[in-house]
């Protein structure tokens, strides 16, 4: 057995952590900020002419054939450096798919595009009545012709106001078992007939979309995978998205530094207080365990093995524990912890007031944490399984 | 990054179970209560030369299997204080059966204060005014056990006594003895491990086969769930402790702060483990006759032979955050 990261990541590391201090500007954090778009296209064709979206892809496809490791670090560093990746990691989830699953046309055409940072793919999967029941989706698509014609509506559709492509799940066949009626089109966001409208969120702040489609025309080459075959393509997608993230690290180094320097009305540093130092120990804890679950997460996929259940309880335990822990962060600032970052005096620049309301998502989206106990329960400990309405 | 055993670990830890499996079923850990102490089964351990292995990772993987079968043999406690021992240039032979222990905190008020393995122990290290002695134990063995909880062999183990021979000075005992607490904290975090792993799969076990309203009671999702928290739970608990011993063989300057917070996270996933697996056995979980309430008991125990877990980590945020000077 051997905890230590490879040296190799390492020398990456560092690499990493230097392109990151050159464009992750203010300016760029302010933009962010801003429009509540976790997405920056300066930033993002950054990474591209760095080879960086490719960074994992075989050479062959355009990519630098980097292993499972340096990746991994790859997104730690960005995940501690709060960067603007989910226009990268969706973006990347459907090439993944593409790449396996697409035609010719489509890898030949999109995929140089992708790699080069020209292009998002955001991801149309759920519907105002169809969230974790993903496969019971009912946007229509109805075959006139070569062409398809799309009709219905899709909700949290995360950077559809910015992408040139929507990976959509639809309904091809309302009479087969609902696993078998579905669809997969690759449409470009121009398109007449789609309409994006922004839907606000807790995030600080955060913007995703509802998308609505009315008699949308696409080709059939627009097509990925086969007619009805839309749920195989869905969960190769699926498996490209859990690996689990780092615990609350950057809100516990903000709020260690800040209870270094700040102080109580009686002159001492927060940090001098028993009690804060040991929630503060509490937090290290839980973010040492979610980085170990997530880093057995990709030790498991390096040794050519697929981490359904390492990936869940990796999701799981690290969406859980950020939540417990910013709010205990959060707690120990006392009542200042409140202000938000707007305020000069708010304290870790309001750091971790907003990692606490973003933290609520994590357990949402990516397959909620019920949805990844049951995973857990029935795929890790062989469970029986519950017994629900198909 | 490696998180597999090697093969030599594999077959060791192969080789534990199935030794315990003959000699520590649930019937042996039962008939060696209330004492807590396996004579036979300790002469096979001990006559195995394992807690002579020399990496604490090592030791570490045999101490999950020690925990999973609960054991009643002091393994833990003869690993770290032998080699405590042997740094301080003792010659301590090797597959003996004579069982060493160490008074886990400061005894210089003459009484070190319900050692673990106390009552079934030849000799007692102990840090006492600065200084590191061990301390021979006279009287009858096995001791007279002192009725608790886990049903582990603590006693109180006078070092006052002329008896007592020095091993460290001033210079070099405090860190020494400091150094072998948190090596207790890391093997006594596996065997929690061990332990909470034998307590799942009872759970596992029963809450598949009982049936209530017409399902399996592990169909519900109200149990499905909290075990799958548990499970993830201990599989952290697993992956840290690991990681405390492979530090400590680096000598890693983290190495003390994994330790606490290794054991730490085991005695409240070991608890957290064991209660809900009690729970989800239903009325029969509450009987004596049940195995799952060895392992209830057990996990409570084995991590407050050292303290409060809570104390624990307010000493890690010392560690981690005092601010120096
Ligand atoms: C900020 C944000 C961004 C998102 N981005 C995208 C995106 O880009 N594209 C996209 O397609 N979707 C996106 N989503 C949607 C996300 O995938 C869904 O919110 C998620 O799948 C849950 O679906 P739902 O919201 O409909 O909740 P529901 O599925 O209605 O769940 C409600 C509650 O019931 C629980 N529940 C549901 N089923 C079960 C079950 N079987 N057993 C036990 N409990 C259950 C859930 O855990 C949850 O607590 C985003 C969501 C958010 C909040």
């Amino acid at each position: 057995m051997d905890f230590a990261l490879h040296e190799s990541g390492e020398a990456f590391r560092s690499e990493v952590r230097v392109f990151l201090a050159e464009h992750l500007t203010q300016d760029v954090r302010e933009r962010v900020r801003r429009t509540g778009t976790v997405h920056d296209w300066r930033f993002h064709r950054a990474l591209g002419a760095k080879g960086w979206i490719g960074a994992g892809w075989p050479v062959e496809f355009g990519g630098q054939g980097r292993g499972p490791w340096e990746l991994r670090i790859f997104y730690e560093e960005c995940a501690r450096a709060d960067a603007p990746t989910d226009g990268l990691s969706m973006t990347l989830m459907v090439a993944n798919t593409l790449r396996v699953a697409g035609t010719e046309v489509q890898q030949r055409e999109i995929l140089p595009r992708v790699l080069a940072g020209e292009v998002v793919i955001c991801l149309g999967y759920s519907e105002p009545d169809t969230g974790s029941d993903v496969a019971a989706a009912r946007l229509s698509a109805i075959r006139d012709g070569d062409d398809w014609i799309l009709n219905g509506q899709k909700v949290f559709t995360s950077l559809a106001h910015e992408a040139q492509y929507v990976f959509l799940l639809t309904r091809t066949n309302a009479d087969a078992p609902k696993h078998r009626g579905l669809t997969m089109f690759l449409v470009p966001m121009d398109t007449p007939g789609i309409d994006v409208e922004p839907l606000w969120t807790l995030g600080a702040p955060g913007r995703t979309n509802r998308t609505f489609y009315t008699d949308v025309r696409v080709p059939d080459a627009a097509r990925v995978g086969d007619v009805d075959g839309g749920w195989d393509v869905m969960t190769a997608a699926l498996t490209f998205e859990r690996g689990g993230t780092l615990g609350a690290v950057r809100a516990l180094e903000e709020t260690v530094a800040w209870a270094r320097t700040a102080r109580r009305p009686d002159g001492s540093a927060v940090i001098d207080d028993p009690l804060v130092r040991r929630r503060l120990a509490r937090v290290a804890i839980e973010n040492e365990v979610a980085a170990l679950l997530s880093h057995r997460t990709t030790w498991t996929a390096a040794e050519g093995h697929l981490p359904g259940v390492e990936g869940s309880m990796a999701k799981l335990f690290s969406s859980e524990s950020v939540q417990r822990c910013t709010a205990d962060l959060l707690d120990l600032m006392g009542t200042e912890g409140l202000l938000t970052q707007d305020q000069p005096d708010a304290p870790a620049a309001g750091a971790v007031e907003a990692a606490h309301r973003k933290a609520a998502v994590a357990r949402i989206y990516g397959g909620t944490s019920e949805v990844l106990r049951s995973i857990v329960a029935e795929r890790g400990l062989g469970l029986p399984r519950t017994r629900a309405a198909r | 990054m490696d998180l597999a055993p090697s093969a030599e670990q594999q077959a060791r830890a192969l080789a534990v179970a199935e030794l315990l499996a003959k000699h520590a079923s649930p019937e042996r850990v039962r008939a060696a209560e209330p004492l807590g102490f396996d004579g036979p089964l300790w002469q096979h351990v001990s006559a195995r030369n394992w807690p002579d292995l020399d990496a604490l990772l090592d030791l570490a993987l045999v101490a999950e299997e020690m925990g999973r079968h609960l054991a009643p043999a002091p393994f833990v406690e003869v690993a770290v204080s032998r080699r405590l021992l042997r740094a301080a240039g003792v010659d301590v032979g090797v597959g003996d059966a004579t069982i060493t222990t160490l008074a886990l905190h400061d005894s210089s008020s003459g009484v070190a204060r319900l050692v673990p393995a106390g009552a079934v122990a030849d000799a007692v290290v102990a840090l006492r005014h600065g200084e590191l002695v061990v301390v021979p134990i006279h009287g009858a063995r096995p001791g007279a056990p002192v009725s608790n909880l886990g049903c582990l062999p603590i006693a109180d183990c006078p070092v006052d006594g002329s008896d007592a021979t020095q091993l460290m000075g001033a210079d070099r005992a405090g860190a020494a003895h400091t150094r072998a607490v948190d090596e207790w904290r890391v093997l006594t975090a596996s065997a929690l491990v061990g332990l909470a792993a034998g307590a799942l799969d009872l759970a596992v076990n029963h809450v598949t086969h009982r049936h209530q309203f017409g399902v399996p009671v592990g169909s519900f999702q109200a149990v499905q769930h909290r075990l799958a928290d548990l499970a993830t739970d201990l599989e952290g608990a697993r992956l840290l402790a690991r990681k405390a011993a492979w530090s400590a063989d680096q000598r890693a300057s983290d190495a003390p702060a994994l330790a606490a917070m290794a054991f730490v996270w085991a005695a409240g996933a070991a608890h957290r483990v064991t209660t809900d697996s009690l729970h989800f056995h239903g009325g029969y979980g509450y009987t004596l006759e049940n195995d799952i309430q060895l392992s209830f008991r057990r996990a409570k125990a084995w991590a407050l032979v050292l303290d409060d877990p809570e104390r624990e980590l307010s000493r890690l945020g010392d560690t981690l955050y005092a601010v120096v000077g």
